[in-house]
């Protein structure tokens, strides 16, 4: 449906896209992942017509997507990352006014204005301004904006920034229901957990390239280890100081021998394991068990997107 | 057109539900306008105001009594008789803006310098500094008293004869060889005769009411002529408030100019701008919306200013049609006045306090606050290349001048051609960002 073709960009000596090229399919939620400043909204801008590109193509259903009044702009719904509202016109005034740039007047315009404000659960508040809304109020109302003219395409710039959990769900509520729908998305954000949430392949960005593009399963695989144990060890301390101080200095070593475990690493009382399958971690604690260890105590956790940014850029995403 | 006219309407309910906007440009110059036509002669009914000054007579002489009876009776002037002391404190603490003093001995000494090559007495006048024009004015008017009642008091008074018949006795020893004082000589005898003449005259006529014949029917010089003063325009008559309300609406349509330049500026702070691009209007579009709106709001600012104008303040539109048009072309170059703030302002709050800056000073070079034609000449001349001169004078010349449609095309066609150059730089400069 939507092809980005090796697009580039440069501000001055910067270099803010370079090369940036993936496919959404009809119907695929895609999550644009990359820390701040990784060039996940100038890449959007491009998609958009905002900006042009200094090279690359941007084709939509084979339409080539560029600035001022093409077809293919009437495909694509753009919900900024800011709260591009007039806070000082009311609800339904905003939906209006962004339905008549789409070309839709008339019974035609309220009707579709009736919708979408339904599907962010703001009808009530139609006639009050953005002004009296709360943060998670304007954030929907700011997609249903993007929602009027029915867009084949949409494209959310960081939807969820400065929201409250509650909002955020209810947000997610509103996207899963357009998922459903069978619509297409582009999800950028740097909130891992709402990439995996929603997202059906992953784009992760950062200074402007593309370091993959693969499904959320696929990514995992490129991970040594699924999940993590993490273990406290109440004797540590002493065992260190007596009698058993070469057992404790070489357990890492045993615990890494063991069936499942990928990497072992001991710093002080806390033993980090990294495992083929969280299934592994009873078999870990009850070698320990066995050993004579006691724990303090224990946590498993699967790996995240956090994990495999880390491993892909050496660097957290939100640095 | 539905996504221009919708983005045209947004701007106007915007504007209009922005009540401190609409007090700024729409009272603000009306108030203004107010005050400063006043100063400037007002709707012309009330006549100008009298110069207050303040008169010290030492000289207790009929001459000089005379000089400040005369001015106290002059129609130009408002006359208060001080001590030395007072009238100096009066001027130094600006309370009075000038103080003649009329020196003991002022009458007889000037009625000889007025025939004498004798040192001329000195006519001490104090003056506040910030008020020297009117300095100059109760010169004028105190030049016209002195020489009117000195030359009386030589031909007809007293104090005359007496200095003729002294000067005939000196005379008459020196002439001999000297024929300057011959000629002089001469000049005194037939002056004496007149004076007989004049005398014998008054005594047939009786009483003291021939003091008061004489030359000129003052006995004295008088000036010789008068004048007949008539304003001349093509138009209504002339109202001060008529310039005063082209200034300050001016001033203030621009204001809403710069408004609206900034109103682009936020919106793509905020975001509004990339989802109105991402739209399928062009930038064109946009800017033309904008544009149509900023105009809009304009002429109906400019409209209802001037109809305060015209009910409250008596202001006459002598040629509708003309201004009209000037207002139609004032709006147009407000408009793309702010557009070119939006286009090369970097944000909103630097954008502003440059464009009231510059604002204000084109205001001041177009003869917003006071007339152009007060400038220097140079800075005539110069203040063409203004854009708001031209709306001023246009806005003048349709009002209280009354000119013709040529002058209107003039004012318009600048205007239109300074908002073509605002325009194309503007969208020069927003394409250029979009790259």
């Amino acid at each position: 449906m939507l092809s980005v073709s090796n697009l580039c960009k440069t501000y001055g000596d910067r270099r803010a896209v370079d090369g940036v090229s993936f496919n959404v399919q009809r119907g695929q939620t895609v999550g644009l992942l990359g820390p701040n400043g990784a060039g996940k909204s100038t890449t959007v801008s491009m998609i958009c017509g905002l900006i042009s590109s200094d090279s690359g193509a941007v084709t939509l259903d084979g339409e080539p997507v560029g600035q001022g009044n093409n077809a293919a702009k009437r495909k694509i719904g753009l919900v900024p990352q800011d709260l591009a509202l007039y806070e000082e016109l009311s609800a339904i005034e905003n939906l209006k006014l962004f339905g008549a740039l789409y070309g839709l007047k008339g019974e035609a315009l309220k009707k579709r204005c009736a919708e979408v404000l339904e599907l962010v659960r703001l009808s009530d508040r139609a006639s009050d301004k953005p002004s009296t809304f709360s943060g998670g109020m304007k954030r929907r109302l700011n997609i249903a904006a993007a929602l009027l003219h029915d867009p084949q395409l949409l494209i959310l710039d960081e939807p969820t920034v400065g929201v409250d959990p509650q909002s955020r769900n209810a947000i997610f509520d509103t996207l899963e229901a357009l998922k459903a729908q069978g619509r297409s998305l582009i999800y950028t954000s740097h909130y891992m957990e709402e990439v995996e949430r929603l997202a059906d392949h992953i784009v992760i960005i950062d200074h402007g390239k593309v370091l993959a593009d693969e499904s959320p399963s696929a990514l995992y695989q490129r991970l040594p280890a699924q999940a993590a144990l993490r273990a406290e060890l109440a004797d540590a301390g002493a065992a260190a100081a007596g009698p058993d101080a070469a057992s404790i200095a070489g357990l890492a070593d045993a615990v890494a021998r063991l069936p499942g475990v990928t990497s072992a690493t001991l710093q002080g009382a806390v033993l980090d394991v990294g495992l083929a399958d969280t299934a592994h971690a009873a078999s870990v604690l009850c070698w320990l068990a066995e050993q004579g260890h006691k724990l303090a105590h224990f946590a498993t956790a699967r790996t995240n997107l956090e994990d495999i940014f880390l491993s892909l850029t050496g660097r957290s995403l939100r640095d | 057109m539905t996504a221009l006219l919708a983005l045209v309407r947004k701007d106007l309910i915007l504007y209009v539900n922005d009540k401190r906007a609409l007090m700024l440009n729409l009272l603000m110059p009306i108030v203004l306008a107010a005050f400063f036509g006043s100063l400037f002669g007002g709707s012309g009914e009330s006549k100008t105001g009298k110069i207050d000054i303040a008169v010290v007579v030492q000289d207790q002489s009929a001459v000089g009594k005379k000089i400040a009876d005369g001015l106290k009776a002059d129609a130009d002037l408002r006359v208060t008789e001080l001590s030395l002391a007072e009238a100096q404190a009066q001027v130094r603490t600006g309370k009075l803006p000038v103080a003649v003093v009329i020196p003991e001995g002022f009458g007889d000494k000037a009625g000889s310098a007025l025939f004498s090559a004798s040192s001329k007495p000195e006519l001490p006048i104090f003056y506040d500094p910030s008020q020297s024009t009117v300095l100059s004015m109760v010169k004028g008017l105190l030049t016209q008293q002195v020489m009117q009642n000195v030359s009386a008091e030589m031909f007809n008074g007293a104090g005359g004869r007496k200095f003729t018949d002294e000067s005939l006795q000196t005379l008459e020893k020196e002439a001999a060889g000297d024929p300057d004082k011959a000629s002089l000589r001469d000049f005194l005898g037939s002056l004496k005769k007149f004076q007989a003449r004049e005398d014998a005259r008054v005594a047939v006529k009786g009483g003291a009411a021939g003091e008061a014949g004489g030359i000129a029917g003052g006995g004295g010089l008088s000036m010789p002529f008068a004048t007949r003063d008539e304003a001349l325009s093509s138009g209504p008559k002339y109202n001060g408030y008529a310039h005063s309300f082209a200034g300050m609406g001016v001033q203030f349509i621009l204001f809403m100019g710069i408004d609206m330049g900034i109103g682009i500026l936020l919106a793509r702070r905020m975001g509004i701008w990339s989802r109105l691009l991402a739209a399928p209007v062009t930038l064109t579009q946009l800017l033309l919306s904008r544009a149509v709106s900023a105009a809009l709001i304009a002429l109906g600012l400019l409209v209802a200013i001037f109809a305060c104008g015209v009910i409250i303040f008596h202001v006459e539109i002598a040629n509708p049609v003309g201004f009209v048009i000037v207002g139609v072309c004032f709006a147009l170059m407000t408009a793309s006045f702010g557009l070119l703030i939006a286009a090369f302002g970097r944000t909103p709050e630097a954008a502003r306090g440059m464009a009231v800056f510059a604002t204000l000073i084109l205001v001041m070079l177009g003869g917003a606050w006071v007339p152009s034609f007060v400038f220097p000449e140079w800075m005539q001349k110069l203040t063409v290349i203004v854009p708001t001169r031209w709306a001023v004078d246009g806005l003048d010349a349709m009002t209280w001048r009354g000119l013709g449609m040529d002058a209107a095309l003039a004012s318009g066609g600048v205007q239109l051609a300074f908002a073509a150059v605002f325009v194309v730089l503007a969208i020069w400069r927003f394409r250029a960002q979009q790259r």
